[in-house]
């Protein structure tokens, strides 16, 4: 049993609680135990960051604090801005040694502490370079065979702080979805492109475009599902189909976490993995994998 | 000896360099201060030192006031050293009574305190004062020069320095690695920004090459060991087996007609591997030496096993009576005596899969700029007609991205100097061919050079667009109807001020220049030095630009930055007249900074001899005792530190010498 | 006849000193070295839609135009997808010096009123500070009533897909030591980080 500090984020609690629900039970069949962080807070992420970067740094190293009260483990950040904001403070406390008294001096009237030290990892990364693919398919039950899965990204486990994958043409997630029997779309072009960010909820126009492009091109190149690594991500691409047919056209595709998908690879039942949360129902599921097979 | 006993008594010069050292450092406070020292006679701070009149000063005051040690504080003694040496000379003391202080690299030049680098060059000069007063007197040692030189990589740059010293009575051995000298320049079309046929210039010079009786020509072949010092150096050369006899083959090629593979089937290297080749074969038509040779790798010959034996030898039935084919060749080494070398081993072009986002290897629509030549040319794949990967399609959009790895700090940080122009030269080439649209996408135009200016006029009359922005990606995907289809490229018009996605059906990426990836190798081969990028240091950029630090050895060309063709043959001017200058006085006179070993002290601990890199120390077993080549010693001082019975000592270098210098310098405060 | 705008700039127009504090801010010095080829307008995605192309916001830091900068959609544009970061051939930083321009147009409350994304920025800031967590559905509901409540009515399928489907919480998240994180915001508050530019690095990077 390999054990791992859990920081589900923000998300993960609300819009995009079926990441966590099909994350839980994908880890724990392959013997991954979590700890979710006591009493751990908002990460400090994108639209924090554009009020007071210092602060934002200070909420993410609270966090950081309390995992490293739980002992040098590994932190798991399954969604990708909190993925990208507790780094970025890493990054900062070693870079910038005026931030990292201010971090020090906040963390100091918690009685907290943090070395710096302690290594922040998406599940994506974990289950692919640490658990390994042969240990992946071993729990493999239902193949899921001829599902053509169209892999994306997202930017921010990538950019700018990839350290377990290519920042221009990651393949860790392709790989992943071959090994459960997926059909991958060979070089998805927009893996890694933007899509809309919170801007989706501000300013619907550029946003919702972002999000269209991808759809579109997803279909063009013949994908049954999208599978994301972000609830931001599988918000903006699952949410606001109305929005888009009445802009431009209907790209009606299923977006699914990766992890749901899993689940459904390991014989997991499609509700306790959340799927019936998603805008575009992932139907109809071939039959091979829809039947539940009893754990 | 006599001289030591003497009283001593020391002229001290500071120079101001104009204002490099003058604007940082107080020169007449230094001097008023070095004059109070022990042992100073004279104290004088002067505009130009190394000018004229500040050397005849030097001889001038050593008659006058009976100086027998003089220090100069100004630059770097790579630069001057010589100089003020000669002009103690001049005043009739022995060369060695003199020390150089750098007050301008190591003070002026690197402080912003004009205080505290007026006291810095105070301190260094009091150490030198300390220094130069334990000098002792001696004698630079004569060299004879070998006359024959090495010629490292058979590129323009080797071929122009080979012809130029054969034609002037030199024996030359030209040294190629591949199995024709031409270099690249043998797969470009055309040469900017004249647009003369690049064969048609290159090919005469390279037969030339090939019958010139002053010239070795070994291709297929590479230099692994390099030792000796200037004028003397062993050189050993392994010459990869051809499979092939030269001197009996006589370039028919009837052996490749009749190879077992009736279609070429390997992939051909000239072109870039946008054609086929078989086992057996010439690199391209004009290849020099004109010979052919065989790719063990591929041929059936190399791969006979009792099961499948499909080899006929049908080449060595063609080849017949003139017996050239030989399968049982050996690598050979060849032991040569040179008294110089001149590397030109040029550069590799750019690997465009570094830069992902431009899609090289994943699209075929995406080009190097070195296939393009290779398309274009009238002996190329495709005889000239510009199609694409599926042989019929000709584009009729093109886009050009300049500055591919470089300038980039993610890949390369420097300026290619040539992709600018040979851009151009393509996008020219590729409309004539096509006719297509064509656009060149740069970050700027560089095209300092002699009708330079004007062809890119040329090409801006032609109407070929230039777009200035670098490009961001190139993608497969559509969004407009206009773009299904199509390579797109997005792309920043900075002039416009908009972002815009061009599409267009072929890419060509202007990769950029860089050293080869064996660099170091040849770097560690010929004891030279690199710089950050990787390129051949130059011993000074401007005044000595073909000079390395090794005295003998000299460099041209691509090896030692980006550079166009012109510059090239020029450069392997210079470094043929440098080797000349040497032959033919003869001799040069070495530096007498060379260690000795102090036989009755040496314990034969034999620690010094591995560490010597230039393998100047040998051991004497009979007598348990290490000695030192004089001739081959370059005065780095390695052994001298490491002897633990401290029994190495180093002229000019002697502990007596550095304690005192440290103690000069100690002493100021 | 339509009312024509001042193009021209004088020097008068420039905040001098501008470029050099935002150049000054830890991640942001690059921009010194950039040389202007677009690279950043070029990768992109959201480029489509912005007043100044990212090239042209990074010289406009450079020459001091700080109020036409501060001004700029294009800062309120920007997704944080750090394409620009990535590809810049100068490894300048735009997406942090982009946090860096929105900081300061909040703090000069020089954005456009009304303009939803600032908005948001703070309302997010505002909940995260005072609950420790960010309640997305609240969130949104609280930007939407203070730019333009009309469009908060146009949301009302999506709010009800999401509470349909689980995903939409009636209550406020929140953390059990609101205080706590409270104290630590009041000691940040109390450090003037501009001031610290001699704090010495206290160990070595990690890697």
């Amino acid at each position: 049993m390999v054990k791992y500090s859990y920081f589900p984020g923000c998300s993960l609690k609300g819009t995009g609680r079926a990441y966590e629900e099909s994350l839980l039970p994908v880890m724990k069949a392959l013997d991954i135990e979590l700890e979710e962080l006591d009493d751990w807070n908002c990460c400090g992420a994108t639209a924090y960051m554009a009020v007071d970067e210092v602060k934002a740094c200070v909420m993410a190293s609270r966090n950081l604090a309390i995992a490293e009260k739980l002992g040098h483990r590994e932190l798991m950040a399954p969604c990708s801005a909190c993925y990208l904001v507790l780094n970025k403070t890493k990054h900062y406390i070693h870079e910038s040694p005026s931030v990292h008294h201010v971090l020090d001096e906040a963390l100091k009237v918690a009685n907290l502490s943090y070395s710096g030290n302690i290594p922040v990892k998406h599940p994506l990364d974990v289950l692919v370079n640490t658990i390994g693919l042969d240990a992946i398919k071993k729990r493999v039950k239902n193949p899921l065979k001829g599902l053509k899965v169209a892999p994306y990204y997202g930017c921010q486990i990538v950019r700018p702080y990839s350290t377990f994958d290519d920042q221009y043409n990651p393949t860790t997630m392709d790989r992943l979805l071959e090994a459960i029997g997926c059909t991958v779309v060979k070089d998805f072009p927009l893996k890694t492109r933007c899509c809309g960010g919170s801007l989706t909820g501000t300013l619907p126009e550029p946003g919702l475009l972002c999000s269209y492009i991808i759809l579109k091109e997803a279909l063009k190149r013949g994908a049954d599902v999208i599978a994301t690594v972000c609830p931001l991500c599988q918000f903006n691409l699952d949410g606001y189909h109305d929005k888009i047919e009445a802009k431009w056209e209907s790209v009606r595709i299923p977006t699914v976490y990766f992890t749901q998908l899993m689940g459904l690879a390991f014989g997991m039942n499609e509700r306790e993995l959340g799927l019936h949360r998603g805008f575009i129902p992932m139907k109809p599921l071939p039959a091979a994998f829809a039947q539940p097979v009893a754990t | 000896m006599e001289m030591n006993q003497k009283e001593i008594r020391i002229g001290f010069y500071v120079c101001h360099c104009g204002s490099n050292i003058a604007a940082m450092v107080d020169c007449p406070d230094v001097a008023k201060y070095v004059g109070t020292l022990p042992n100073v006679v004279l104290s004088r701070d002067y505009k130009y030192m190394c000018s004229d009149p500040g050397q005849e000063l030097i001889a001038k005051d050593i008659a006058e006031h009976k100086l027998n040690r003089i220090v100069v504080a100004s630059c770097s003694p790579l630069l001057h050293e010589h100089t003020f040496r000669g002009a103690v000379e001049a005043g009739g003391v022995n060369p060695f009574f003199f020390h150089m202080v750098n007050i301008r690299e190591h003070d002026s030049w690197v402080h912003t305190d004009r205080k505290e680098a007026t006291e810095k060059a105070k301190g260094l000069s009091q150490a030198a004062i300390a220094r130069v007063a334990k000098h002792k007197k001696l004698e630079q040692k004569k060299v004879p020069i070998h006359p024959d030189v090495l010629v490292v990589g058979g590129g323009i740059a080797g071929i122009h320095a080979a012809m130029t010293l054969a034609n002037a009575g030199k024996k030359v051995y030209l040294v190629e690695r591949e199995p024709s000298i031409g270099g690249h320049m043998a797969k470009f079309d055309k040469t900017f920004p004249t647009l003369d046929c690049a064969a048609c210039i290159l090919t005469p010079k390279m037969s030339a090459v090939g019958s010139h009786p002053n010239i070795t020509l070994l291709s297929y072949s590479e230099v692994t060991k390099m030792s000796g010092y200037v004028g003397n150096y062993d050189v050993t050369v392994k010459r990869k087996p051809r499979y092939i006899n030269e001197d009996l083959c006589t370039g028919c090629q009837d052996c490749i007609s009749h190879c077992v593979f009736k279609e070429p089937k390997f992939a051909d290297e000239f072109n870039e591997n946008l054609s086929k080749r078989r086992p057996v074969y010439i690199p391209f038509p004009q290849a020099t030496p004109q010979v052919v040779l065989i790719d063990p790798e591929v041929c059936l010959n190399f791969k006979r096993s009792v099961l499948t034996d499909k080899c006929k030898k049908t080449c060595v039935e063609a080849c017949g009576e003139k017996k050239a084919i030989d399968f049982t060749q050996k690598e050979t080494l060849l032991d040569i005596k040179v008294g110089t070398i001149i590397v030109s081993t040029g550069f590799q072009t750019f690997d465009a899969k570094r830069i992902p986002q431009y899609g090289y290897g994943k699209y075929p629509g995406v080009y190097t700029a070195l296939e393009i030549e290779r398309l274009v040319n009238t002996s190329g794949p495709t005889g000239g007609h510009v199609v694409l990967r599926d042989g019929k399609t000709e584009p009729k959009s093109i886009g050009i991205i300049h500055c591919v790895g470089s300038r980039d700090k993610k890949t390369n940080r420097w300026c290619s100097r040539v992709c600018c122009m040979y851009s151009m030269k393509l996008a020219h080439l590729l409309k004539e061919h096509t006719g297509a649209e064509v656009y060149n996408f740069y970050i700027d135009m560089r095209t300092p050079g002699k009708g330079y200016e004007e062809f890119y006029d040329k090409l801006l009359e032609e109407g070929n667009h230039f777009i200035r922005g670098r490009v961001g990606e190139v993608t497969d995907w559509a969004f407009t109807k206009e773009e299904e289809g199509k390579l797109v490229i997005r792309v920043e018009d900075t002039l416009a001020g908009y972002v815009r996605r061009i599409p267009v059906d072929m890419v060509v990426l202007a990769t950029g220049i860089e050293p080869h990836s064996d660099s170091n190798d040849v770097r560690r081969l010929f004891n030279m030095s690199c710089g950050s990028e990787g390129f051949f240091l130059e011993r000074h950029p401007k005044l000595a630009p073909v000079n390395t630090f090794n005295d003998g050895i000299y460099i041209a060309g691509c090896c030692q930055g980006p550079r166009d063709i012109p510059d090239t043959v020029a450069q392997a001017g210079a470094a043929a007249a440098e080797c000349m200058a040497l032959i033919d006085k003869g001799h040069i006179e070495q530096e007498p900074n060379t260690a000795f070993v102090l036989a009755d002290e040496c314990c034969g601990c034999k620690s010094c001899l591995p560490l010597c890199p230039y393998t100047a120390i040998t051991f004497d077993e009979a007598l348990g005792k290490a000695s030192i080549n004089e001739a081959l010693c370059k005065g780095c001082g390695t052994c001298v530190a490491a002897c633990p019975s401290g029994s190495i000592v180093q002229n000019l270098f002697d502990d007596e010498e550095i304690f005192s210098e440290i103690k000069g310098v100690l002493a100021y405060e | 006849m339509a009312e024509l705008l001042r193009t021209i700039k004088y020097e008068s127009d420039r905040v001098k000193g501008f470029g050099r504090e935002v150049m000054s801010v830890p991640g942001c010095e690059q921009l010194e070295s950039c040389i202007q080829c677009g690279t950043c307008s070029g990768v992109c995605p959201l480029s489509i839609y912005m007043d100044s192309t990212p090239r042209q916001v990074m010289e406009l830091v450079r020459s001091d135009f700080k109020n036409e900068v501060l001004h700029s959609r294009t800062i309120w544009l920007c997704a944080s997808c750090y394409a620009c970061t990535v590809e810049c051939p100068r490894q300048i930083r735009i997406t942090d010096i982009m946090y860096e321009l929105k900081q300061r147009a909040i703090h000069e409350g020089v954005y456009p009123k009304k303009f939803p994304i600032p908005v948001l920025a703070k309302e997010f800031h505002k909940m995260a500070h005072n609950h420790g967590r960010v309640t997305e559905n609240w969130l949104a509901t609280w930007m939407f009533l203070k730019t333009n409540w009309l469009a908060a009515i146009g949301m009302w399928k999506l709010g009800l897909g999401l509470f349909m489907r689980g995903r939409f919480s009636l209550k406020y998240e929140g953390i059990k030591r609101k205080g706590e994180l409270a104290r630590m915001m009041e000691t940040v508050d109390n450090i003037d980080i501009d001031k610290l530019t001699d704090v010495k690095p206290k160990r070595k990077p990690a890697h």
